[in-house]
């Protein structure tokens, strides 16, 4: 059924309908309507056989969901920002322990100076955490994405996040067809620990590792995480089955002129442009390039949809035979250039590729079509620098508008 | 069940033989089938008290709970003696996870438990002083507000021992540590500083909060008994002399937690929903002397200079003993 | 493509407004979108959402720069809000007021703009209805009477769905009442006895 739906709302009943068994949060803006639905749903009894636990801080947010999935229950947090970085400590304990935690990110800028709005700041610090990183374009596939990360992580041994942009995604409302609950019962398999703290078979969780084992561990932590992309891959395969729509995947591919969102595509051609991007600018960019192409301009989209694993074969398919490259990135790797540009360069790391780098949308700085086709026709005729920040306003800080929240640039 | 009381005080102290008694009223680790919850091969060195209060705080548990007890443990000495990968010393299913955040995976088994209907298992979390009283104390706050059916247990060696012997809001004034060296006007750890985590704990109403030490270990136990029948956050801190740290004879962790008790610095207590319901008397009254001369970590204070914070310790003493009325009524 | 800003304060449902356009679009037979720009949760401070109907799904993300339709729900942001900004020629633009649209344009300090202004005393029908300042229902039942977007009927009926009971039903009123008063018609409160029976 197409209902117009919150982001968040969506996630939380989603994520509900995933039947988690203990769900702790911490408050932070964006992501405080995802958690108050799901603390609204633990009390009427919608999400049954649940513990919504109301923590004094992220860590201990963090910490709770550790215990509880190491007891044997599928956990779920979600947080943003300075609550991602003040659990950072616990967030890679739990992946280092082969918790299957989803958490949602809604993802905010990192201060100084603080900021609530979207960036990509907060996850992109986690980046090396161990943790699946997988990326929603528009609320549909932030929903989406939940139940392909409770498959994925719980196959893996490995937690997971699904990061959607916040305020962009979370706080906005669009027409969205969610899961059901049959549906999810019939697709998600119930959830299955390799590791509990079983009474009848005591184990030990947590031990410290010397000198002589940690390397060793660390390598095949780093295995299981190759393994990742193939699950990931496949959890979103079956689930474009089930359901009819595509979502999460790896490199996402767009269709050359209806820019809309087509596995089947082609990849990019020698003589195109590519366009690379994560989150919600995506929509932006599908809007923004169209026109573009109706006028004969060679430019491609591909999305990243698992930024951890980072699909460097899947994204070297899809660019075909283009080495043409504009990233527009949503966190910026002070004194180098954007986070995902990085990642890009290195998968890309051999071909010869001329990679432009532009950081967009930092602190909820809105994304505008007009400037993103202006930087991709100058990319096009050569003019692009290789690091640029969109909509830059020179000559210092400025002074923002009388009274309202910033409308437009 | 509480304090077994026994008239037998021929050693002049309570550690009478469990044989003279009934075999309900042995201690837990006189029974041949005693649960061994901590086991050998762990790598705490000698006197650690530490190792024999969790030994005797999880055995009792282990059997108030019917077997049926999850752990989860705060990083510290505990952790790196008993776990060393490949290796474990614990029997009950154990986890660790962070320095901070015991109280909050404790939490998280417990609601994962509670969501699974399995009411019958139950949860301790135990950690150092630094894990509780510093860093984790977040954590455990939030655990006791929100009474989270765990027993959290602190072994208080006064210090980050597993570190090298540094200070944390439990060490007392005076003591040299590695970051209060005895040097200077004021040698070793500042005064009036410190916190009564049990007084936190109190502050708190929950359900149950005891102090202890090894020096009675029918007394812990009976502690651990009491607190494994009752549900909430429930708070046992055991003193616990640290060897390494204190300076102290690996022989000497008994009769110093006697002397901490007897010359009234450290007090043992029971309350209940943030009311104090029961103190151990001194039954034979030492100077703080007794308690301050055998540990290095103190030696300043027997040395010229050393004469008022000396004098400060027996005026703490003095402090506890009207506070909680310590000597009974008696001069 | 249809576009719609709306300005508000905090605690006048400014976002409620934008989400319920959005409901409301949706149940005429628009795919819709509708994007809060959010900031501190504070009573009072300004506040600004968007809305878009269109015929096809709405992918992009960018902020509603040059709106069809404006809806001022506070008449004191007509200066700093600077509501005409981008106004599409042509554009409607409805304000929350007791005074009428030449008031609006002086006050807005944008006279020429190219727009129809609509006024509508919405907190005042919204006191009468809801018994609360809340203007969002009366703005939409505004919106409603002055445009082809929405409908009267669908207004309502979203505002019944999220209010079940006598809230819904006086928000559907108050959306009723601007709707008439936009059009020129008699307030639908006031009507022949004999129909009072079945409404």
């Amino acid at each position: 059924m197409r209902e117009v739906l919150e982001g968040s709302q969506a996630v939380a009943r989603t994520v509900a309908r995933c039947r988690p068994g203990v769900v702790c949060a911490y408050p932070i803006s964006p992501q405080t309507h995802i958690v108050e639905a799901l603390s609204v749903m633990a009390r009427t009894g919608e999400l049954r056989d649940c513990e919504y636990v109301n923590v004094e801080s992220e860590f201990s947010a963090m910490s709770v969901s550790i215990g509880a999935s190491a007891a044997g229950s599928r956990a779920y947090t979600a947080t943003a920002s300075q609550g991602l970085l003040y659990m950072a400590e616990a967030v890679y304990n739990a992946a280092g322990m082969g918790l299957p935690i989803v958490m949602t990110v809604a993802n905010r800028a990192v201060g100084a100076p603080i900021n609530i709005w979207n960036d990509h700041s907060d996850a992109m610090a986690m980046r090396d955490s161990g943790w699946l990183q997988l990326y929603a374009a528009d609320n549909q596939e932030a929903a989406d994405l939940h139940v392909i990360a409770f498959a994925a992580a719980e196959e893996l041994g490995i937690p997971a996040m699904v990061c959607m942009d916040g305020f962009v995604l979370t706080h906005a409302t669009d027409v969205l067809e969610l899961a059901t609950q049959e549906q999810i019962d019939g697709f998600l398999p119930p959830y299955s620990p390799t590791q509990v703290l079983d009474i009848d078979r005591p184990t030990t969780i947590g031990t410290m590792a010397g000198p002589e084992s940690f390397t060793e561990t660390k390598y095949l932590q780093h295995l299981r995480f190759l393994d990742a992309a193939d699950v990931v891959e496949a959890w979103s395969d079956r689930f474009t089955e089930a359901f009819g729509r595509e979502a999460g995947g790896l490199a996402v591919r767009y269709d050359p002129d209806t820019l809309d969102r087509d596995r089947s595509a082609p990849p990019a051609g020698a003589e195109d442009l590519v366009v690379v991007a994560m989150g919600s600018v995506i929509g932006t960019l599908q809007e923004a390039i169209a026109p573009m192409r109706a006028e004969g301009l060679p430019v491609r989209l591909v999305g990243i949809s698992a930024y951890r694993p980072f699909p460097r074969e899947a994204l070297k398919a899809a660019l075909g035979e283009s080495r043409h490259i504009v990233v527009i990135d949503r966190a910026l790797e002070l004194g180098s250039g954007g986070v995902l540009t990085g990642c890009v360069g290195r998968a890309l790391a051999g071909t010869g590729s001329r990679i432009h780098s532009v950081v967009a949308g930092l602190g909820g700085r809105p994304i505008l079509e007009g400037s993103l086709r202006d930087v991709i026709a100058r990319a096009l005729a050569g003019e692009q620098r290789g690091l640029e920040f969109l909509d830059l306003k020179t000559g210092g800080v400025p002074v923002p508008p009388v009274g309202a929240t910033e409308v437009a640039r | 069940m509480s304090t077994v009381h026994i008239p037998f005080l021929q050693t002049g102290t309570l550690a009478v033989g469990g044989r003279l008694l009934d075999d309900a009223e042995r201690s837990v680790q006189s029974q041949a089938d005693r649960p061994s919850s901590l086991t050998r091969g762990h790598r705490a060195c000698q006197g650690c008290a530490e190792a024999l209060a969790a030994r005797w705080v999880m055995d009792t548990a282990v059997e108030a709970a019917d077997g049926r007890l999850v752990v989860a443990n705060a990083t510290g000495c505990l952790e790196v003696f008993s776990t060393l990968y490949p290796e474990s010393a614990w029997k009950p299913p154990w986890i660790h996870s962070l320095f901070a955040n015991a109280a909050a995976v404790a939490t998280g088994i417990a609601s994962s438990l509670h969501a699974q209907g399995r009411d019958d298992v139950r949860v301790l979390a135990q950690g150092g002083d630094g894990g509780t009283v510093d860093i984790g104390l977040a954590a455990v706050s939030g655990m006791f507000e929100r009474n989270d059916d765990v027993l959290y247990v602190c072994y208080d060696n006064q210090g980050y021992m597993n570190t090298g012997v540094q200070r944390s809001s439990a060490t007392p004034p005076s003591a040299r540590t590695a970051t209060t060296p005895a040097v200077g006007r004021q040698p070793g750890a500042p005064q009036g500083t410190g916190k009564s985590m049990v007084k936190i704990a109190m502050a708190h109403e929950i359900p149950y909060v005891a102090s202890a030490t090894v020096a009675d270990l029918r007394d812990l136990e009976a502690k651990v008994r009491t607190a494994m029948s009752i549900h909430g956050a429930r708070y046992l801190h055991v003193l616990v002399p640290c060897p390494l740290g204190w300076g102290s004879s690996s022989s000497e962790s008994i009769s110093l937690s006697r002397a901490a008790v007897q010359s009234g610095i450290f007090p043992v207590v029971e309350a209940r929903a943030g009311e104090l319901t029961d103190v151990q008397r001194i039954r034979e009254r030492m100077d703080v002397e007794a308690y301050l001369r055998p540990q290095a970590r103190f030696a300043h204070l027997f040395k010229p200079g050393g004469e008022d914070a000396l004098n400060r310790w027996r005026a703490l003493a003095e402090a506890n003993i009207r506070r909680y009325d310590l000597l009974g009524g008696r001069p | 493509m249809t576009q719609i800003r709306i300005h508000g304060r905090g605690g006048q449902g400014v976002v409620t407004a934008a989400e319920m356009l959005a409901r409301a679009g949706f149940l005429a037979g628009h795919e819709v979108q509708a994007i809060p720009s959010f900031g501190s949760e504070r009573t009072g401070a300004p506040v600004v959402a968007y809305c878009r109907f269109a015929d096809v799904p709405l992918r992009t993300r960018e902020p509603v720069l040059e709106p069809d339709v404006v809806l001022v729900q506070d008449p004191t942001l007509l200066g700093p809000a600077q509501p005409f900004a981008g106004v599409r020629p042509g554009g409607l633009v409805i304000v929350n007021t007791t005074e009428d649209a030449p008031w609006v344009r002086e006050h807005a300090g944008d006279g020429e703009v190219d727009a129809t202004v609509v006024t509508v005393p919405a907190t005042r029908i919204s006191l009468d209805t809801v018994g609360l300042p809340k203007p969002s229902a009366a703005m939409l039942g505004a919106y409603a009477g002055r445009a082809d977007h929405v409908t009267l009927a669908a207004v309502q009926q979203v505002f019944r769905d999220r209010f079940p009971g006598r809230v819904g039903e006086a928000n559907a009123t108050a959306a009723a009442v601007a709707y008439a008063h936009v059009r020129g018609e008699p307030d639908p409160r006031i009507v022949p006895s004999a129909e009072v029976s079945h409404a």
